[in-house]
């Protein structure tokens, strides 16, 4: 059992909780995540390891509420335990000295972003931040972002918050001005890191993506998180998740997380049906 | 009582059959196939045992179990005596006689078996041990020696619970490291509670628990902490690991990233560990077709195809390139897939996999073979016959072809010798690895093989690692 210290809202849908973990907060690096499982019968979900005090031996993730797992997550209150929570996972993020690096968070994407914005500005370079969302109110991290990037642009789709576009359009602007880039970081829904991807490549820009696909156990057991990088069968949970954008196959990757959309959809709504009803008693 | 009866008339007695579930109710459930053998059979398939001067059976056995001792045991209706006989050896009795592949081992070479069928001392071990469950019988032993050392097992599959048992009843302060969030490897996730129940699990675990091991999960050595850190900042003087061959091995052909195919891991994971069979109230999905294919012919393979049909599958397809008689899945395990109605494609290789509009899998085309020459492995080569290629309709495939070494640990860990498989190097008389305190065994070291193995494994490793330990020792009071 592991127990939430504190817990804040930073939009509708995201929610930030502390988690009491000494051991990963100790061993996390930037690029690492966690497997949580909320509660018996629960599923074993992945999320990324956004920040981490030693001191406190807490752990801070942030979590945008899309389906039971992550709701469910979401609604625990301080003083609350989740029952499982492991890591740090994955291979952490390769930071060096590149010189100047853009780094984008798209949506939750920023939550990941962060941690490897913070570190590559610790190793000296550079850090050139574009964060985005739909609208005003989806962005997160804006102040955090602030502090570790040289420079930080914000764009919104709908434009209700500075730049009106996409991170990538942002990103694009920055290469047509002329800017001298020696990597990006890119993470975010899969079609924005895509996108990224598409706009480095003609300039060989050298570009990381961090891929979610479905996860089980997240200790490379089980070979559902498989993705295609430069042809090769890759698991993201032990060879990744971040990768060489040059080299993904964004596409197959979309196609292969609609697996279980619809019983996903299912589960989703028995959960809310049952909220619902609590509520109704209140 | 001890067995009156004259070797003649031992033999006329025919083997004994477990009691099962029909094949026609058992597709529908997962409950437990084998009921076992109940007291009456047992005592009877225990007097056919000719008690051998020479046991030749204890030879087959990879952890030497005295067989004809626990036997007569049984015939003495002293059953807690018999499951503690079988516990000298081997301390998860409930398990190896529900999954051991006896066929190969102490039964193959019963002298009974010469011109009879050999006694069915696996499921004798299995009766014993069932029976001292159900009735309570089971004692804990009280250890007395007490070793001011800590050790570590990593990974709490029957590998490392044998090992950690056996170093906690030489007296060490034992800790299990597990990964994932419950203990068991394979045993929970990937064989199905049709073969073994989580229940029998659960109460083996819970003797090397009570007997003194910690057991920490969600854990992950080589993360969470490395293994030098286990050592060097955590204190454990000795480390054991029994990690597993946790990562599927894929065909790489071409339609693998279809939706609906899964390797076997994955498969038995989601259902087995996560209980998606009971989704929507396990909260882990699992979408099986009408027609399923499972690629393979080992355990793996039976397992997952066998589960695939009670998830519903009206077709459930075994593919395996070889013949019948090369399988390496347990003779019983056929048989059951068998009379459960599993379509059997032998001599058939899969060639590539076929989607749909929407990226999900509809059919996979096969190629048809034949068995040449012995290969390295001493068994007949597969080679293709050309034009025999064909389609089958499926919305699954499932990959049950082999598994390898999880990397974590080998990755994590400088100094630790790999062999090209990715399997770590021991000496198979200490069970050390390059580095003097580290020891391994079972999966890992094997790259997929047996559970008894795996014990047999943890059991030498204890053993090597006691007496590196009081070695240790030795060599600081010399230094001092
Ligand atoms: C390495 C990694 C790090 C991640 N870090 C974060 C994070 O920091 N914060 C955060 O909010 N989310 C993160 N995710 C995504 C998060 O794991 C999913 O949102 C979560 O699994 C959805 O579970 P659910 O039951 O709430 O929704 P579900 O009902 O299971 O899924 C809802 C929808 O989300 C998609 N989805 C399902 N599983 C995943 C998945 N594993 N990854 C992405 N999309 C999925 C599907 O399209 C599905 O229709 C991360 C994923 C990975 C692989
Ligand atoms: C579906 C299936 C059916 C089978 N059926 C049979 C059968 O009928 N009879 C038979 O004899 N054999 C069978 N086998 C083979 C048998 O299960 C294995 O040989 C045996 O389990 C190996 O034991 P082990 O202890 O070496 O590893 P495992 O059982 O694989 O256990 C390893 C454990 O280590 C944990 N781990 C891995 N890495 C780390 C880490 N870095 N830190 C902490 N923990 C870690 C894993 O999570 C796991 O719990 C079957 C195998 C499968 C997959
Ligand atoms: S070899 Fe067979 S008959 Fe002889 S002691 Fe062993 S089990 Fe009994
Ligand atoms: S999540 Fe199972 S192998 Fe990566």
């Amino acid at each position: 059992m592991y127990k939430i210290i504190e817990k804040q809202k930073l939009s509708e849908t995201i929610t930030k909780l502390v988690i009491e973990s000494p051991r990963v907060a100790k061993k996390r690096k930037a690029g690492n995540f966690v497997m949580i499982r909320v509660k018996e019968g629960g599923e074993r979900i992945p999320i990324t390891i956004a920040d981490s005090d030693i001191e406190k031996g807490t752990v801070s993730i942030i979590v945008q509420a899309i389906g039971k797992t992550t709701k469910m997550l979401c609604s625990l209150k301080e003083g609350e335990y989740v029952l499982d929570f492991v890591g740090p996972l994955g291979e952490p993020t390769p930071i060096e000295n590149f010189g100047r690096v853009v780094c984008i968070g798209g949506g939750v994407g920023t939550a990941e972003v962060y941690p490897i914005a913070k570190a590559l500005r610790d190793a000296g370079n550079e850090v050139i931040g574009i964060i985005g969302a739909r609208s005003k109110d989806l962005i997160i991290l804006e102040k955090e972002m602030g502090e570790v990037c040289n420079k930080l642009y914000i764009t919104t789709d709908d434009g209700s918050y500075q730049g009106k576009g996409f991170v990538s359009d942002q990103l694009q602007d920055l290469i047509n001005s002329g800017m001298k880039i020696d990597g990006v970081y890119a993470i975010g829904p899969i079609p924005m890191m895509k996108v990224c991807a598409n706009v480095t490549r003609p300039f060989g820009i050298k570009t990381y993506v961090s891929l979610n696909p479905i996860m089980v156990d997240g200790t490379g057991m089980c070979g559902g998180c498989r993705v295609t990088v430069g042809g090769k069968m890759k698991f993201a949970c032990v060879d990744g998740p971040e990768f060489d954008a040059h080299e993904v196959d964004f596409d197959e990757l979309i196609m292969r997380n609609r697996t279980y959309a619809d019983l996903e959809t299912i589960s989703d709504k028995t959960y809310e049906e049952h909220v619902c009803k609590l509520e109704g008693v209140k | 009582m001890p067995n009156t009866l004259k070797p003649s008339e031992r033999m006329k007695i025919p083997r004994q059959h477990s009691i099962e579930q029909p094949s026609t109710e058992r597709t529908k459930n997962f409950n437990e196939v084998s009921f076992g053998l109940n007291e009456e059979l047992a005592l009877l398939e225990a007097k056919r045992c000719l008690d051998c001067k020479n046991p030749v059976c204890i030879d087959g056995c990879p952890v030497r179990i005295d067989i004809p001792g626990f036997i007569i045991k049984i015939l003495e209706k002293d059953y807690a005596g018999a499951a503690d006989k079988i516990r000298e050896a081997n301390y998860l009795p409930a398990i190896c006689g529900r999954v051991c592949p006896q066929e190969d081992q102490c039964e193959i070479v019963c002298i009974l078996g010469k011109k009879h069928e050999p006694v069915a001392i696996g499921k004798l071990e299995r009766f014993v041990a069932d029976y001292e469950m159900a009735n309570n019988l089971f004692k804990s032993p009280v250890v007395n020696n007490h070793i001011d050392k800590k050790v570590a097992i990593v990974g709490s599959g029957p590998a490392g619970l044998t090992c950690a048992a056996e170093l906690v009843k030489l007296g060490y302060k034992v800790t299990i490291f597990e990964a994932l969030h419950a203990t068991g490897g394979v045993l929970r996730y990937g064989i199905p509670e049709f073969r073994l129940p989580k229940e029998i699990l659960d109460i083996e675990v819970n003797r090397v628990r009570e007997l003194g091991a910690e057991i920490l999960t969600n854990f992950v050595v080589g993360r969470t902490a490395t293994l030098d850190e286990l050592i060097d900042e955590m204190g454990y003087e000795a480390v054991f690991l029994g990690t597993g061959a946790g990562t599927p091995n894929f065909m790489e052909i071409p339609g693998e990233h279809l939706s609906g195919v899964l390797s076997a891991n994955e498969f038995l994971t989601r259902v087995n560990f996560m209980k998606a069979y009971a989704f929507p109230e396990a909260d882990t999905p699992i979408k099986i077709g009408k027609q399923i294919a499972v690629i393979g012919g080992g355990n793996t393979a039976m397992d997952a195809v066998r589960t695939a049909k009670r998830l519903g599958a009206e077709q459930a397809y075994l593919i395996y390139r070889r013949s019948r008689k090369e399988m390496p899945a347990r003779v019983e395990e056929v048989m059951h897939a068998e009379e459960e109605g599993i379509e059997f494609m032998m001599l058939t290789n899969p060639l590539r996999i076929i989607g749909d509009e929407f990226n999900w899998v509809k059919a996979i085309e096969c190629q048809k073979m034949e068995l040449g020459e012995p290969d390295d492995s001493g068994r007949r080569k597969p080679i293709p016959i050309k034009g025999s290629e064909y389609i089958i309709e499926v919305q699954n495939v499932i990959e049950a072809i082999g598994q390898k070494p999880n990397p974590i640990i080998q990755a994590t860990t400088p100094g630790l010798g790999i062999s090209k498989r990715g399997t770590v190097v021991v000496d198979n008389k200490t069970m050390v690895t390059s580095r003097p305190n580290v020891f391994a065994g079972g999966d890992l070291i094997h790259g997929g093989a047996t559970v008894i193995l795996a014990m047999h494994d943890g059991k030498l490793a204890a053993a090597s690692m006691h007496e590196y330990l009081q070695n240790v020792d030795k060599e600081e009071k010399v230094t001092k």
